[in-house]
């Protein structure tokens, strides 16, 4: 491992690491555009000088390696001015139109140009014109002018999608960003370009406009989209709630997490929000009666299904768990289906059509939580359940989250089952055909409502955050569940979903040993790993 | 001053083009005595000869060959640069039309030595003549059983761009991918095209090869300077009597090459300003043409060989309309993948167009300056100090009439 020095600090690092990524460790950031950890080097921006003691003048960082006995200064006179000479450079064609874009706030051209640039301007002729808000595909708008031509988007489809939809066209100051004809950005992660362009070049189509990205607050959590549990984002806009129709999610975006995802989420993640401020929510406990539908307390719904749990014999009662609901939900059932002895359990329900799958992030299992729920013991036979359901065995049918009328079977049958059921109670964050035929509704908060994990088609526990109050009276399924448990005689529930999981870690050995200080940011495998 | 031609001895004989001819004037022979040498001897001897590259790097060859891999066992490509586009500079397109052999002769040796079984020749796209010419003779080498016995030669055609003669962006180029210089390291001869190790030479520099083989090493180093062996062809355009391409030692001085071989400045003329290598070199005043056309002397003289494309200036040319041509050459040609050279190509034009349309400001000589100086060296490749020799020279050495034009 090559030893070196940078600005006066000896690190030791791996071999084959570059200047930029060596200066990370010692707390010295190295200012760069084109250069993107997750990408090849392309050198072009110019930006990432550095003084190397012995070389004749600054090199670009990205492009060299760390050698033993390496002198490295990143602040020298020379540096400084290079970094200026480069930042004028990107932004003599560059319209400055900062107050119309979207990127304004979290671009790196307004953030190297407070701390490098500072120049006066020199440029007095007329700018390159260029494109304006061209659509590059359903999620991505180009704005050729702002491009800094760094690359970083062609790069990441040719090397990452490998479907090379993006070329750089023509060549000096009219070179543009472009797509190749007859092509669209409409490959299956072509989302990730808005977030590696460094500047407004490309930006989102579903969050243009929408809201100011200083009014944002981020919170770290998982992806619920499937079963590969990538790291992301939740940004939010709780300052102005004016915007944005309302929308209290804003936008998701992937964090860094090289033993899940890369840098990288799919587009259908990343748009799979829409159900947390939908019409759909379900915002308050509900009873139905005949054909009508009165909300109710917490406390009369927990009685309530309490009661039938108390009241019908465990071997009368199906559940259907859901491997939405994460891991301290799901152990807070195991609690109540053990204290009454409840055996007919299960939560996979068959898809109506199978999830599509790649060789890279998205997983045809459209679940965050299968294997946590699978480690958990969990796994019965669900189409049993309905099956006896039909022939009347079952007289208390709990669902939670899925539609079952929606799913791979045939509608007729589950007609049947929920037919003969004499009580079906449901418990999602939103409406769907079967919680309509509910007699009972438990409205459950969404996942950016509320903390919890998820173990991932890896058997990595990961971590997800609270990241905004949970919609009218929903309330996470643990506490749904812990209130149940209470009022079929327990003398207490955890009272958050950290202490349901240090509960959990005591009685399943597969979680031996974790905690939420331990899975921390970026997840922890379970002591089985993948199932 | 004018010596011996050996690059053009073949030029005036009819039909030198064919194998025949070039057969009869004792062509192929140093490739019989190459195939007898190791290949270390080979690169030894051209090491000897201070063969140096004549593209306009002026890189010694020998060393180049000598930095492929010792252990390395897979293909090695030699890539001939026959892209000849430097402004003023056209001395490539007549050794492919009149004398092709001698550089698929170089070819054969420069790949004995450095072990490659695969050669390409990258032609300028505009050069329909020496590609048929140089097609024909390699058909005729491959007939005659010179070529596809363990070496091989691919002609290419480029597509019009200057930068597909910068080494690395030729490489691009041939590769199929837009002609983009690659960052170093790595280099070439490490990882070069295809990813394989990669010697690129001028067609000039390896139609010397054969000379140096059969004549030796000591025999060519004798003809120019103490730092660069032999002859080479200079590309005299502008404002002389005898416009042309001229073989002379690389000793010879600019004012010899001006005045003894290309007649003087034409007309009543008096000599104002000289490119001496190509676009891409600094200019030198009228006093400044006393000086060695080497490698080392131009760039002692502040300027530089490059592609010894020398274009000669009278008092009636505007040395600011001809920085604006130069310059409107660089801001199109410039690849645009490195910034510094994408962004200030184009604006110091604007700047320079500005001034010749008598708009300029008192502050923008000083800018160009900066300007150029600031991006100076930052590049991935050689273009854009390319576009700065220029840039600085022309100001530098007749600021005066940029000024009166600023002032009118």
């Amino acid at each position: 491992m090559p030893k070196l020095t940078i600005n006066g600090k000896e690190i030791e690092v791996p071999a084959g690491t570059n200047l930029i990524e060596a200066a990370r460790r010692v707390g010295v950031e190295i200012p760069h555009y084109c250069y993107h950890p997750g990408l090849s080097i392309a050198g072009q921006c110019r930006l990432c000088m550095v003084d190397i003691e012995k070389a004749p003048r600054p090199t670009i960082a990205c492009n060299t390696q760390a050698v033993d006995g390496m002198v490295v200064w990143t602040e020298t006179d020379r540096v400084k001015e290079t970094r200026r000479s480069v930042m004028e450079f990107h932004l003599i064609n560059h319209p400055l139109d900062c107050p119309v874009c979207d990127q304004a706030g979290e671009c790196w051209l307004q953030i190297y140009y407070m701390k490098h640039g500072l120049y006066d301007p020199r440029m007095t002729d007329e700018k390159v014109h260029k494109p304006k808000a061209v659509p590059l595909g359903p999620h991505v708008m180009l704005d050729a002018e702002r491009c800094i031509l760094c690359s970083r988007c062609v790069r990441f489809c040719d090397e990452i999608t490998r479907t090379g939809e993006l070329g750089i066209f023509n060549r000096g100051d009219h070179s543009q960003i472009g797509l190749f004809p007859g092509t669209e950005l409409a490959n299956k992660y072509s989302a990730n370009v808005v977030d590696i362009c460094p500047v407004g070049a490309l930006t989102d189509r579903d969050f243009r406009f929408q809201v100011r990205v200083w009014y944002l607050d981020s919170t770290k959590s998982i992806c619920p989209g499937c079963a590969r549990g990538c790291n992301i984002e939740v940004h939010t806009n709780r300052r102005r709630p004016h915007h944005a129709e309302g929308r209290r999610v804003a936008r998701l975006k992937p964090r860094p997490n090289p033993d899940v995802n890369g840098w990288w989420i799919c587009d259908a993640g990343r748009y799979g929000y829409g159900a947390v401020d939908d019409k759909s929510r379900l915002l308050a406990p509900s009873r139905r009666e005949g054909g009508a539908v009165t909300d109710a307390t917490w406390d009369e719904a927990i009685a309530a299904v309490a009661g039938v749990l108390a009241r019908v014999a465990p071997d009368e009662v199906g559940v259907v768990a859901s491997p939405q609901m994460a891991n301290e939900d799901l152990f807070a059932l195991r609690r109540v289906l053990e204290r009454r002895g409840i055996r007919r359990v299960g939560f996979r329900v068959p898809p109506r059509a199978p999830g599509d799958e790649d060789d890279f992030l998205i997983r045809a299992d459209k679940h965050p939580n299968s294997l946590g729920a699978s480690l958990l013991g969990l796994d019965g036979d669900v189409a049993a359940i309905l099956a006896a359901a039909r022939a009347g065995q079952v007289k208390c049918l709990w669902v939670f989250g899925h539609d079952l009328l929606a799913s791979g079977w045939p509608e007729t049958d589950v007609d049947r089952a929920l037919q003969a059921t004499e009580l079906v109670v449901f418990t999602g964050p939103n409406a769907n055909a079967t919680s309509e035929r509910a007699q009972w509704v438990l409205p459950a908060a969404a996942w950016v409502e509320r903390d919890g994990t998820y173990t991932n088609c890896a058997g990595r526990v990961q971590r997800f955050r609270q990241a905004a109050d949970p919609l009218g009276r929903a309330l996470p399924e643990w506490d749904i569940l812990g209130r149940v448990l209470v009022a079929l005689g327990a003398p207490a529930a955890p009272p958050r979903a950290e202490r349901w999981f240090g509960e959990l870690a005591t009685a399943v050995p597969a979680f031996a040993g974790l905690s939420y200080r331990s899975i921390g940011d970026v997840g922890q495998p379970t002591a089985t790993g993948a199932a | 001053m004018t010596g011996e031609r050996i690059l053009m001895r073949n030029f005036d004989l009819p039909d030198s083009h064919t194998l025949a001819v070039y057969r009869k004037a004792g062509g192929y022979a140093a490739w019989e005595k190459a195939r007898a040498m190791e290949p270390a001897a080979i690169t030894e001897e051209v090491k000897q000869s201070n063969l140096r590259g004549l593209g306009g790097a002026g890189f010694p060859t020998g060393t180049k060959w000598s930095f492929i891999p010792k252990g390395h066992t897979g293909p090695v490509y030699l890539v001939i640069n026959a892209d000849e586009g430097e402004p003023g500079t056209f001395k490539d397109r007549y050794l492919l039309e009149r004398d092709p052999h001698a550089l698929i002769e170089g070819m054969l040796i420069a790949a004995r030595a450095i072990r490659s079984s695969l050669g390409f020749v990258y032609i300028r796209g505009e050069y329909i003549e020496p590609w048929r010419r140089f097609s024909e003779a390699v058909r005729e080498a491959y007939e005659a059983g010179y070529l596809g016995q363990g070496f091989d030669v691919v002609v290419h055609r480029g597509a019009g761009a200057y930068i597909c003669g910068e080494e690395t962006g030729l490489i691009s180029s041939l590769e199929g991918k837009k002609g983009w210089p690659k960052v170093k390291p790595p280099f070439p001869a490490i990882k070069g095209a295809f990813g394989m190790p990669t010697i690129v030479n001028n067609v000039e520099t390896i139609s010397h090869v054969p000379h140096i083989i059969a004549r030796g090493g000591a025999w060519f180093a004798s003809l120019g300077t103490k730092t660069q062996g032999g002859t080479r062809m200079f590309s005299v355009s502008g404002r002389v009597t005898r416009p042309g391409v001229y073989e002379a030692s690389v000793a010879i001085t600019l004012r010899q090459l001006i005045d003894d071989l290309a007649g003087g400045v034409s007309g009543n003329g008096r000599l104002k300003a000289v490119v001496p290598g190509g676009s891409s070199a600094p200019i030198l005043r009228a006093d400044e043409v006393d000086v060695t056309m080497d490698v080392d002397g131009l760039r002692n003289a502040g300027t530089m060989a490059g592609s010894a494309g020398v274009v000669v200036m009278d008092e009636t040319v505007s040395i600011p309309e001809a920085l604006m041509v130069v310059a409107r050459f660089y801001a199109h040609e410039s690849c645009g993948q490195c910034t510094p050279c994408r962004e200030s190509t184009g604006w110091i034009y604007k700047m320079v167009h500005r001034i010749v349309d008598g708009h300029g400001r008192k502050e923008d000589l000083d800018t160009i300056l900066d300007v150029a100086k600031r991006g100076a060296g930052t590049t991935i490749c050689a273009f854009y100090d390319g576009a700065v020799g220029p840039y600085i020279s022309y100001i530098e050495k007749f600021r005066n009439e940029f000024e009166e034009l600023i002032a009118k």
